[in-house]
C-alpha cells in the first residue's frame, strides 16, 4: 500500500436516518479521500413479518395486508397477490375488471414516477423541481382518490373482482385531467432532460453495463436504462394483452437514462390509460368465489419500480401455507452497490435514489 | 413565542409501509404547503422541535428511534402519525412487532388512519403545538418538561415488553460469552 499511504480510509455511516432518505436504510460507506471504495449495506429496519401473517389471516382478507406491503406500490401488490390466487381456484375475472386493475396500474405508476422525479430533483438540490413534480403528483392522487377513495392505499381489489366500478363520468374527468397534466408535465421533464445544471449532477455518473445489469439480475427501469429490453407487462397479464406497447429503453446505463426512461414510462402510462378507457367494456365487476385454494401459483407482474414476484401456496384451508414476495429493490440493491464503489461520496445520495429503493417492500 | 409558531419537524419511518411517510412529505408540497408557515422538515434531530414518527416499533428500529428522541433537545413533542404508529395497525400481530410508538418513548398526539390524509397530520402538528408551549412554560418554571416521566412499567403491556426485553438481554449475554469463551480456547489451543 505504498501508494496509498497520502490517502486516508474512512468509514462514514449512511443512515438509517437520513435527509435524504425516505425510509431506514443503513450504508457503512469505505471512503479512501472522497471517493467510495466500498459500501456494505444493512437492512431490517423495516422488517415487519407480514408473510408469516398469511397464518392468521383468512386468504380474502390478507389482500389487505399484502397491499400494506408498501403504501407507495400498494395498487401492485394486492394486483399480485390476487392474481396468484385466482389462478390457483381458477377463476376468471370479467373483462372489465381487467381493464379496470389496468387503469389502475398505469395511474400508480404516474404517481409513483413523479414522486420519483421529486425525490431525484430534492437529491441534487433542486428543491422547486421537486414541490412542482408533487404538485403534479397531487392530480394523480386526485384521480385515484375519485375512483377508487384512497389517496395512496386503494383497498380496491379483492380475489374474483373488484370492491368499486367506475362511472362513465370518472373515465372522461380521467381523459380530461390526462389531457391538462401531460402539456404541465412537459414543461417539468423539459427541465429533467435539458438543464445544464441537472445534466452535469446526472450525465455520466453511476454506469452500469447491459452485461452486469442483467448479471446482476437488475430489473425494472434500471434495468432498462441500461439498454436491456425486458418488461413483464409483455406477458399481457391483466389487459396489457389487448394494449399496444413497446418496452422504454436508454442505452447509456447512467442517472441520464434512468431519468430518461422513467420520464418516458411516464407518458407511455398515460397513452396506456388512453388506450385501456377507449376499449373499457361493461359488465360486472366481479366473479363469485366458492371454496378455498389449494396448489400453488407464482405470479409475476411489472411494478413501477420493477418485476415483482408473488408465490403463493395453499393447502385447501382458508388460511394459506406461505406467501412470498419477491419484490423489485431487492434485486437492484446489488446493481446499486456496484454503481457507488468508485462513485464520489455526493453523488451516492442520488445513485441511491435512481433504483428508486422501496426499503419497506424489500424487508417486508 | 417564535418557535410554536413555526416549529422544525423531524420525520421518521419507523416501519411503515410508506403511505403515511409520503402523506407526511406531500404536507409540505404545495397542495398544503406547511412550509409557507415556516415549518420545515429538517433531517437534523437536533434542530427539530417536533417529532413525526411512522410505522411501528421493531427490533431493529428500537434504538434508533429511542437515539433520535433523546438527541432532539427540550421541549419536543412527539406525533405518532398513522395507526401502526398508534398501536401497530395490521401489523399487530406479526412477530416483529412490539407494537406502537408509545412502547418506547411518550407520545403526545396520536393521528389515526391509514394511511393518514395530510390534512389530519397537519391537525396533529397544530394540536402539538399547544402541548408544546406548555412544555415550554413548565421549562420556564423550573421544571421538567414532562409532567410524569415515561417508564416501561407504566406502559400497557408494559411488564411483558420488560420481559421480553430482559430474555432477550439474557440470550444476548449468553451468546457473547460462549462467542468469548471459544475464542480463548482457540487462543489457548494455538499458543504453541
Amino acid at each position: 500500500m505504498a501508494d496509498n499511504s497520502l490517502k486516508k480510509i474512512s468509514i462514514v455511516p449512511f443512515g438509517p436516518q437520513h435527509p435524504v432518505l425516505p425510509e431506514p436504510i443503513h450504508l457503512d460507506l469505505v471512503l479512501q479521500d472522497e471517493k467510495v471504495v466500498d459500501a456494505l449495506p444493512s437492512i431490517g429496519f423495516v422488517h415487519r413479518g407480514l408473510e408469516k401473517l398469511v397464518e392468521k389471516r383468512d386468504f380474502k382478507e390478507f389482500v389487505l395486508v399484502a397491499e400494506r406491503t408498501c403504501g407507495i406500490c400498494s395498487f401492485g401488490h394486492s394486483l399480485g397477490y390476487v392474481e396468484a390466487i385466482e389462478k390457483i381456484m381458477d377463476i376468471e375475472t370479467t373483462p372489465r375488471t381487467k381493464y379496470l386493475r389496468t387503469m389502475w396500474a398505469e395511474l400508480a405508476r404516474m404517481h409513483n414516477h413523479l414522486m420519483w422525479l421529486g425525490l431525484l430533483a430534492d437529491a441534487f438540490g433542486f428543491e422547486s423541481l421537486f414541490m412542482e413534480s408533487w404538485r403534479l403528483r397531487e392530480k394523480v392522487l386526485d384521480l385515484l382518490e375519485l375512483t377508487t377513495g384512497g389517496r395512496v392505499i386503494f383497498s380496491v381489489n379483492k380475489v374474483g373482482g373488484l370492491r368499486r366500478d367506475v362511472t362513465h363520468e370518472m373515465l372522461q374527468t380521467i381523459l380530461q385531467t390526462l389531457d391538462d397534466l401531460e402539456k404541465e408535465c412537459r414543461v417539468a421533464t423539459d427541465t429533467f432532460l435539458g438543464d445544464k445544471d441537472v445534466l452535469s449532477r446526472m450525465v455520466g455518473v453511476g454506469k452500469l453495463s447491459p452485461e452486469r445489469a442483467e448479471e446482476l439480475g437488475c430489473c425494472g427501469p434500471f434495468l432498462r436504462a441500461s439498454g436491456v429490453r425486458r418488461d413483464v407487462r409483455m406477458l399481457g397479464y391483466e389487459a396489457y394483452g389487448d394494449l399496444d406497447m413497446e418496452p422504454v429503453t436508454s442505452l447509456e446505463g447512467d442517472c441520464y437514462a434512468r431519468c430518461k426512461v422513467r420520464i418516458e414510462e411516464l407518458y407511455q402510462s398515460m397513452d396506456l390509460i388512453r388506450q385501456v378507457i377507449a376499449k373499457m367494456p361493461g359488465g360486472p365487476i366481479e366473479v363469485p368465489v366458492k371454496g378455498n385454494p389449494d396448489g400453488e401459483y407464482m405470479a409475476r407482474i411489472e411494478q413501477p419500480r420493477g418485476e415483482a414476484l408473488y408465490y403463493v401456496k395453499a393447502n385447501g384451508t382458508k388460511n394459506l401455507v406461505r406467501y412470498r414476495n419477491r419484490t423489485p429493490t431487492f434485486s437492484n440493491l446489488p446493481g446499486l452497490i456496484e454503481t457507488i464503489r468508485g462513485a464520489e461520496l455526493a453523488d451516492v445520495a442520488m445513485m441511491i435514489l435512481t433504483i428508486d429503493p422501496c426499503i419497506s417492500c424489500t424487508e417486508r | 413565542m417564535k418557535m410554536t409558531k413555526s416549529p422544525w419537524v423531524l420525520h421518521y419511518d419507523g416501519s411503515s409501509c410508506n403511505g403515511c411517510d409520503i402523506e407526511v412529505l406531500a404536507s409540505t408540497t404545495p397542495r398544503y404547503d406547511l412550509e409557507r408557515f415556516g415549518i420545515i422538515n429538517t433531517g437534523d434531530p437536533k434542530h427539530a422541535d417536533v417529532f413525526l414518527i411512522t410505522g411501528g416499533i421493531n427490533f431493529q428500529n428500537r434504538m434508533v428511534v429511542q437515539q433520535l428522541y433523546s438527541q432532539m433537545p427540550d421541549p419536543k413533542v412527539v406525533v405518532a402519525v398513522g395507526i401502526c404508529a398508534c398501536d401497530g395497525g395490521v401489523f399487530k400481530d406479526c412477530y416483529n412487532i412490539l407494537g406502537g410508538v408509545d412502547k418506547v418513548i411518550p407520545v403526545d398526539i396520536y393521528v389515526p388512519g391509514c394511511a393518514a390524509r395530510p390534512e389530519s397530520i397537519i391537525e396533529g402538528v397544530v394540536k402539538a403545538l399547544d402541548i408544546l408551549k406548555k412544555k415550554r412554560d413548565r421549562m420556564k418554571q423550573g421544571l421538567p418538561p414532562e409532567e410524569k416521566g415515561w417508564a416501561i412499567a407504566n406502559i400497557r403491556d408494559g411488564k411483558a415488553l420488560a420481559a421480553q426485553e430482559a430474555r432477550i438481554n439474557a440470550q444476548l449475554k449468553m451468546e457473547d460469552e460462549a462467542r468469548e469463551a471459544r475464542y480463548r480456547a482457540h487462543e489457548e489451543a494455538h499458543k504453541e
